[in-house]
């Protein structure tokens, strides 16, 4: 047994909400890929934060914004090295991934796209990844490219290679599926981007959470995620970008803080990261993030792979026993995702009997309605895991399905 | 039969069932006893927004009373879609309009009348009373 199974209790009883009830049943928690649990040690940090810590920063003069201004720049130094970035004001705090992409969307959009031009994005892509695409190429005149994909869920590298040319100014495309859990082959994209020398954004939302991630070696452009989904508060996302590239491009939103100096004539712009960081930022969400890279890191982040790795194997051979369950997605690489449906009842129908007995998982299109177009299925039911899961949690799980089916059919 | 006596004859049906997985059982046998809605009426116009399922509600008025049909591709939405039709439909808009619709929470499946579960029942009641408004305001003009 590795130190990790063994210590599996004292790594839930880290998470309080683990241990509360729904409808007077444990709760099964499946939902991660929707937003995972936090840790006592990130919750404590934020309370910690507010009862002795807050004050506004970075522009403050006394003791107590210094502080706060230390934290929260600290939090970005955590951040960097977690990624691997290059420099510390290479990490732009947003609100979120949705957030981030379209922070680059727009500044790199109004920059570099023009009428005729072309953006890639993938058939697997979240709507956070198409629609800010969308709007900036009407906008813009630009065109919207799309990767397309096998039945299991796999991108056609090919096709990408196909799709390249020298209408092609960005390239945007998820590390994981959110909705199938597939694991894209990015490394390759984007050496076959760059033989172009054209840019890219990887949505790596679904990937920070469940694998080690290094953006120098990937060789990235853009990589934004969120806190939330890494046991980390909600309202904090990140945005990596090279600082060439940040610099290249113009600041996204005004206000305080990003600026250098403002005249009613001409105001210039604040250096890297402040310049993408209009207003008063969450702070006690940087702070809280970092509390949860920390958690991450103590436990290991292969601890968490390698553990999460084993529960979507297990629950893959525990589902595929039951007959009528279709999987959708299967492809070689995945991500702690389990996406699927059974005979023709609807998804919602399932999630709603499972709901009563405890167990959450999320139902519908999973914001991926060219995907579910792609497969002609209305949505699925989706299992999500993290590490704090169990193989016993993911047995109650199974039988609520076949008591679900069996009540359904 | 009444609005209200409609609604007591379902509570009633249901107060025999302590758990809720009969509860459930009994509304997707309800959903599966509702006569599905002919393709021809699945119409854009009659799709209530805001639910993951899909649910179509159509309405015309039978002499001076309305009369609904209602249909959904989630088998437990369509079962308290059916216990929704079976108290309304068949009523005058007027009192249509003034029903208070208790029973959801009585059988105790209040959760499903939060509008924080995008089911579409409550656009679904809030369709209906629209409908019944409209009916109305015809009949009054």
């Amino acid at each position: 047994m590795t130190n990790f199974q063994q210590n599996i209790n004292k790594i839930r009883a880290d998470f309080p909400i683990l241990s509360r009830k729904v409808y007077g049943k444990p709760l099964i928690y499946l939902d991660n890929a929707a937003s995972s649990q936090k840790p006592s040690q990130v919750i404590d940090t934020i309370s910690h934060y507010y009862e002795n810590e807050h004050s506004n920063i970075h522009r403050g003069v006394h003791h107590l914004s210094a502080e706060a201004t230390k934290r929260y720049e600290e939090a970005r130094k955590t951040v960097q090295r977690f990624i691997g970035a290059e420099h510390s004001h290479e990490i732009i705090f947003t609100k979120g991934t949705t957030d981030a992409i379209n922070l680059v969307a727009n500044s790199f959009g109004n920059k570099f796209l023009n009428e005729g031009d072309e953006v890639i994005v993938s058939t697997l892509e979240h709507h956070s990844n198409i629609v800010p695409w969308q709007m900036i190429c009407e906008a813009r005149g630009a065109m919207l490219k799309v990767i397309p994909i096998n039945e299991a869920g796999e991108l056609l590298i090919d096709e990408f290679k196909l799709l390249l040319s020298d209408k092609t100014k960005i390239v945007a495309v998820n590390h994981v599926s959110n909705a199938l859990g597939t694991i894209n082959p990015i490394k390759e994209i984007i050496t076959e981007a760059k033989r172009r020398d054209i840019p890219v954004l990887i949505d790596g939302a679904q990937a920070v959470p469940h694998m080690k991630v290094d953006v120098q070696e990937l060789d990235c452009d853009f990589y934004a995620f969120s806190s939330h989904k890494m046991f980390g508060p909600t309202g904090v996302g990140i945005l990596y970008g090279k600082e060439k590239l940040l610099n290249d491009i113009p600041p996204y939103q005004g206000g305080g803080d990003m600026i250098d100096k403002v005249t009613f004539e001409k105001t210039t712009y604040n250096d890297l990261p402040h310049k993408f960081e209009a207003g008063t930022p969450n702070i006690a969400g940087g702070i809280g993030l970092k509390a949860a890279i920390d958690y991450m890191n103590e436990i290991g982040v292969e601890n968490i792979a390698a553990a999460e790795r084993e529960l979507l194997d297990y629950a893959t051979q525990e589902i595929t026993q039951i007959e009528s369950v279709r999987l959708i997605g299967t492809a070689k690489e995945e991500a702690s995702v389990l996406s699927f449906l059974v005979k023709d009842i609807h998804p919602y129908d399932i999630g709603t009997i499972l709901d009563r007995l405890g167990v959450a998982v999320r139902t519908g299109h999973h914001c991926t309605e060219p995907l579910m177009d792609r497969f002609k299925i209305p949505g699925t039911v989706r299992a999500s895991f993290a590490f704090y899961n169990t193989k016993s949690e993911i047995d109650v799980f199974i039988s609520a399905l076949k008591k679900a089916i069996s009540m359904l059919s | 039969m009444t609005i209200q006596s409609i609604q007591e004859e379902i509570v009633e049906e249901f107060s025999i069932f302590d758990d809720w997985m009969d509860k459930y059982e009994h509304i997707i046998e309800s959903g599966k006893e509702l006569e599905s809605m002919s393709d021809e009426l699945k119409l854009e116009s009659n799709l209530v927004k805001g639910c993951q399922s899909q649910v179509w509600l159509h309405a015309e008025m039978e002499g001076t009373k309305l009369v609904f049909q209602a249909d959904s591709d989630a088998i437990i939405t369509k079962g308290l879609v059916s216990l929704m039709v079976r108290t309304l439909s068949g009523h005058t808009p007027k009192e249509i309009l003034d029903a208070e619709l208790s029973f959801v929470d009585e059988i105790g499946l209040k959760e499903h009348l939060s509008p924080t579960r995008s089911n579409g029942l409550v656009s679904m009641i809030k369709k209906i009373k629209l409908y019944a408004l409209g009916f109305q305001t015809k009949i009054g003009s």
